[in-house]
């Protein structure tokens, strides 16, 4: 079925649509290379320094790998945060991404109150910071919450370190699921019908078609998922900061830079080296993921 | 493979009907339990929040939040008076329907570009983009804060003659952290398009913005429309770069009425949570008003075959 | 060169040697003697030290004055709108501009605040947080203000003074820190306010057995559980050394510090248990419920007391003598106010504000909007206060020392990036405090010799 006729040059292109096609991808390439690249370097830069955001620039004074050596030796909440970082990205892919996406395969067969169904999922997403706080405090707090109050325990869901982080992601996967639904739902509904019935046709029961059919065809949609759940678990930052501003316990690195660069606190460089360790780890993961992106074109 | 659309349509809608319960009919009810008990289980956290928004703040702190009564309106009276609520919504407004708008466009042409025509280069740019979202913001912070003081505009675009408290600069700061993501989505969407489609206007001699406008753009509904209600949620939740790069109270967006709502030390949680739900219910429409395109789908076909 | 006082002398050695460090400040410095100028950003330090010199008018003053406040919710917000309308309806041709932000973004955004279009005036708190503003040369100089204030206290004045001798905060209100209990409570069981540290425990068992959970605790946002540190160190081992260490001066491994932590460990076993996801308003409401016996915190304890019968029930005590050599004479009462921006547009009127802000009849109007703090003005009429606010105010009137609040008297980033999780740290293990201790002198290091 796949055409042989080479059509698909930039070289094919009148010039007016080279020209067209050029600032289609310049202009938000422009604004990108502002307002991330280049704060991202200037960033980096300032990971060697002891800045504390005030005054000119030429007051700042370089301090070489300082942060770095001070963040691996005396900083106590930097390896439990990358441990946590790893964890969250784990519960996220083994559970909470899957959960997603049978969701909006169960949605996506089209049952009488589909909507309701798609909505209830959805709507952790819609909500504020301010809410979601609230409401897991309502289910998880110690002296008033519903769990213990149902259950007659004291188990103490967000202060003990042992626990809490787990108490976190059931409410991150609460929310994580109905973003990964509607993603999800997006690409089911490009998926070719005809493919679905020749397969039924073919006796294929359901879950065979998902698999042998439905799934393989995916396949963009299933990277996007994956991409996602990766950068979602990387940058993960606001519910675990509405809960108690990501302590105890619940130490994530973006947390950790958040608590040295803004506010008051201002050690601009001991965050900048922060932010860059995880720009690092998440270079790595997009290398990883050109790598075998380019090998498949 | 068929451009017309009405065949594919029925054929989509008599394969949706007795699909539900396949071959194995007898477990036809085990569909919409289960997806009901999902729902419930969904929604029940936020129920809990709703019932407690609509109770008295002195009730619960005496009788904890687990206890039936103390139900009043007042909240609600209460959290719109003293939120100011209009002035903090036109801003959202101002600061997120160009915002999400942008994004969407702009995404679109690069992934129309990095997915219709691919070079490796197309991939690096791809990178190029996805990285960007990698960063946690707030790493960000102090550089963009720096360049938008120094960077002077007419007053026309921002009356503090800076991109610093300008509408303008906010909204650029988030399309640029916005576009990445939705650029890798809209590619992969639009990498799962046939790409027969093309290959017949290329032979009509239709132009790039032709092929743009009038093939990729319709096809990639479902997923426009998925990525319209996650940026419009996210814009208009977004609060951080609005208090760095505003500054000032009353251009704050609607996320500010609720911290308004918060004392220095004392927080009513059920006044806040009735104002949560005020604040929630934009996003809501939006997402009622884009929703019916993930229900429909697509009227065509969109797989490699 | 002036001498700074011994309080200045110190603060000022708070100043990181990379700002003090560069040899043109340096040169500066002794040139000019003047510590405001150590800080960074020169420019606006040497114009707020030349607008220093107008002086406050004595006759009308006119145009907009902008204040930016972080009085958000509905009551406060109300209260500071009063007391500028009262100002605008004194001086006639004056406007004041209010530009209200949240109090949490405010203080996040603090420092990018001050160096982009800041108001004219702008609400913050005394101690070390308004010092450093003044080193750094972010805010104005108003010593020629304090020259025409009446009323205040020395500790006050002092307590507005930064490292340089010069005046740069006007109070407005503050509010203590103590032991909160109910008195029918108290009175029911007959309990008697504890004195000394053995009295407390006593009174700890006794309730206990009587089951209650003896102090209310709740430390899930990290700050609180600083206000039982320092009324500790401060019994411990009194005011100096307080500030002191918190000036970043004394090691953390000095025994002394070890004995304020021996000290909580001796008594942590009377705190609610699982402090770490408690909020205060939820471990205040085991107070009032009567669940709790006493609370460590500061009066704003009172807003989660339905006012009349309920907060009259409410009273407090000092913190308990530890150490009869140091006594209970240094006590915690953080004080709020307003300062100026280092450059304001209307020099003239912000100034004419802070004056006005200082004397009874604004600060009156704001106490409306919270009961539970005190006005700072001294002639301020108190014929309107309830039984806690007479109290609080005969409490921090015959405190020979007042400390501010941990994270308001050393530098931020120490308090919040080394302290709460470390404090934390120690709730969940009382056991290893040299290892703890250990690891706080090593950042306080890192973060104050950079």
């Amino acid at each position: 079925m796949a055409s042989k006729r080479k059509y698909r040059g930039i070289d094919q292109l009148s010039t007016r649509d080279k020209v067209v096609v050029s600032l289609m991808v310049i202009v938000p390439t422009l604004i990108v290379l502002w307002l991330v690249w280049l704060p991202a370097i200037g960033s980096v830069l300032l990971s060697f320094t002891n800045w504390d955001g005030i005054g000119p620039l030429s007051g700042i004074k370089s301090v070489g790998l300082q942060n770095y050596r001070d963040i691996a030796t005396i900083y106590p909440p930097f390896w439990p945060a990358i441990q946590h970082n790893l964890i969250w990205l784990a519960v996220m892919f083994l559970v909470a991404t899957p959960l997603g996406m049978l969701f909006a395969v169960l949605v996506d067969r089209g049952v009488a109150g589909t909507r309701f169904y798609q909505t209830s999922i959805y709507l952790p997403v819609v909500l504020s910071l301010a809410l979601i706080g609230f409401i897991w405090q309502l289910i998880y707090s110690r002296d008033q919450g519903l769990i213990n109050a149902i259950t007659g325990g004291t188990t103490d869901w967000y202060g003990d370190p042992n626990v809490n982080l787990w108490a976190a992601l059931v409410a991150a996967s609460w929310r994580h699921a109905g973003y990964i639904m509607l993603l999800y739902l997006a690409g089911l509904k490009g998926v070719d019908p005809s493919l679905r019935e020749a397969a039924r046709i073919d006796g294929a029961s359901e879950s065979q078609t998902f698999f042998k059919v439905v799934f393989p065809v995916m396949r963009p949609i299933n990277i996007i998922v994956l991409v996602v759940t990766f950068i979602e678990s990387l940058r993960a930052f606001d519910l675990v900061w509405v809960i108690n501003k990501g302590r105890n316990g619940l130490e994530l690195i973006s947390t950790l830079v958040t608590q040295n660069v803004v506010g008051e606190a201002s050690r601009i460089g001991f965050g900048s080296a922060l932010a860059t360790i995880m720009l690092l780890i998440s270079s790595v993961l997009v290398f990883i993921y050109l790598r075998i992106a380019m090998k498949e074109e | 493979m068929s451009l017309a659309a009405d065949p594919v349509q029925e054929r989509s809608e008599a394969l949706l009907k007795p699909h539900e319960g396949g071959p194995q009919s007898g477990r036809r009810w085990l569909l919409p339990v289960m997806l009901a008990l999902i729902s419930l289980i969904w929604l029940f956290p936020l129920l809990l929040a709703l019932v407690n928004s609509f109770r008295d703040y002195a009730f619960t702190a005496k009788n904890g939040y687990v206890s039936w009564g103390g139900f009043t309106l007042d909240n609600y009276t209460n959290a719109w008076q003293q939120a100011d609520f209009g002035l903090h919504f036109t801003n959202s407004a101002i600061i997120t329907i160009p915002a999400v708008i942008l994004t969407l466009f702009l995404s679109c042409c690069v992934a129309f570009v990095v997915a219709r025509f691919s070079y490796r280069f197309n991939l690096a740019l791809l990178g190029f983009f996805l990285a960007a979202n990698l960063l946690p913001p707030q790493a960000l912070l102090i550089p963009v804060y720096r360049m938008f003081r120094a960077i002077e505009v007419p007053l026309w675009i921002s009356d503090s003659g800076t991109l610093l408290n300008s509408f303008v600069g906010l909204i650029l700061v988030n399309m640029a952290f916005q576009i990445g993501f939705c650029a890798f989505v809209l590619s992969n969407y639009m990498k799962a398009l046939p790409k027969e489609l093309y290959e017949s206007a290329v032979i009509d001699g239709a132009s790039v913005t032709r092929q743009f406008f009038q093939i990729t753009l319709p096809l990639c509904r479902p997923a426009l429309a998925a990525l319209a209600v996650l940026q419009t949620t996210w814009i208009y939740n977004e609060f951080f770069w609005a208090t760095v790069l505003l500054q000032q109270g009353d251009k704050f967006p609607v996320t500010s009425s609720l911290n308004n709502l918060r004392g220095q030390f004392f927080t009513d949680n059920n006044l806040v949570a009735a104002g949560s739900m005020i604040v929630a219910i934009p996003t809501l429409v939006i997402f009622f008003v884009l929703q019916r395109h993930f229900v429909a789908g697509l009227t065509l076909g969109a797989t490699k075959g | 060169m002036t001498r700074p006082s011994s309080e200045a002398e110190y603060l000022a050695r708070m100043v990181p040697p990379s700002v003090r460090g560069v040899d043109r400040r340096t040169l500066l410095r002794g040139a000019l003697g003047v510590g405001a100028l150590i800080g960074a950003g020169g420019l606006a330090a040497c114009s707020s030290n030349s607008t220093g010199s107008t002086g406050v008018p004595t006759g009308a003053v006119t145009g907009t004055v902008t204040v930016g406040s972080n009085q958000s919710d509905a009551v406060p917000k109300a209260a500071v709108q009063s007391y500028m309308d009262a100002f605008a309806k004194a001086n006639p041709g004056t406007t004041v501009k209010i530009n209200t932000v949240d109090h949490n973004s405010f203080q996040e955004n603090i420092n990018n605040y001050l160096q982009g279009s800041p108001d004219d005036v702008f609400t913050w708190f005394a101690g070390y947080r308004m010092q450093f503003f003044a080193e750094k040369g972010l805010v104005g100089d108003i010593s020629d203000v304090w020259k025409n204030i009446t009323g205040m206290s020395d500790a006050l004045k002092k307590a507005s003074t930064a490292a340089d001798g010069k005046q740069y905060f006007v109070p407005i209100t503050n509010y203590p820190w103590a032991v909160f209990y109910r008195k029918s409570v108290f009175q029911e069981k007959g309990y008697e306010v504890p004195k000394t540290l053995d009295d407390l425990n006593a009174l700890g068992a006794q309730m206990k057995k009587d089951g209650l959970a003896p102090i209310a605790f709740g430390d899930k946002d990290g700050w609180p559980a600083m206000g039982t540190f320092d009324q500790i160190n401060l019994r411990v081992n009194g005011y100096d050394f307080h500030v002191s260490l918190m000036a970043g001066k004394e090691s953390w491994t000095d025994p002394k510090v070890k004995k304020v932590f021996d000290t909580w460990a001796g008594i942590l076993p009377l705190h609610q248990a699982d402090s770490l996801g408690r909020t205060w308003q939820e471990a205040a409401q085991s107070l009032q419920q009567k669940k709790s016996g006493m609370y460590v915190l500061g009066s704003f304890l009172a807003q989660q007391f339905s006012k009349g019968a309920e907060q009259d029930d409410l009273d407090f005590f000092t913190f308990p003598e530890i150490d009869s050599t140091i006594g209970t004479d240094a006590i915690e009462a953080p004080i709020d106010g307003y300062m100026m921006s280092a450059k304001p547009k209307n020099e003239g009127g912000a100034k004419k504000l802070l004056q006005y802000i200082s004397q009874p009849e604004a600060q009156l109007l704001a106490l409306k909007a919270d009961p539970s703090v005190i006005a700072t003005n001294q002639t301020a009429d108190t014929s309107g206060y309830t039984a806690l606010q007479k109290k609080s105010l005969e409490y921090v009137k015959s405190a020979k020392s007042i400390a501010q609040f941990m994270d308001r008297d050393t530098r931020p980033d120490f308090a919040s990036t080394v302290m709460i999780p470390a404090i934390q740290s120690f709730i969940k293990n009382p056991k290893d405090i040299d290892g703890l201790l250990t690891s706080i002198e090593a950042q306080k290091k890192s973060i104050f010799g950079s």
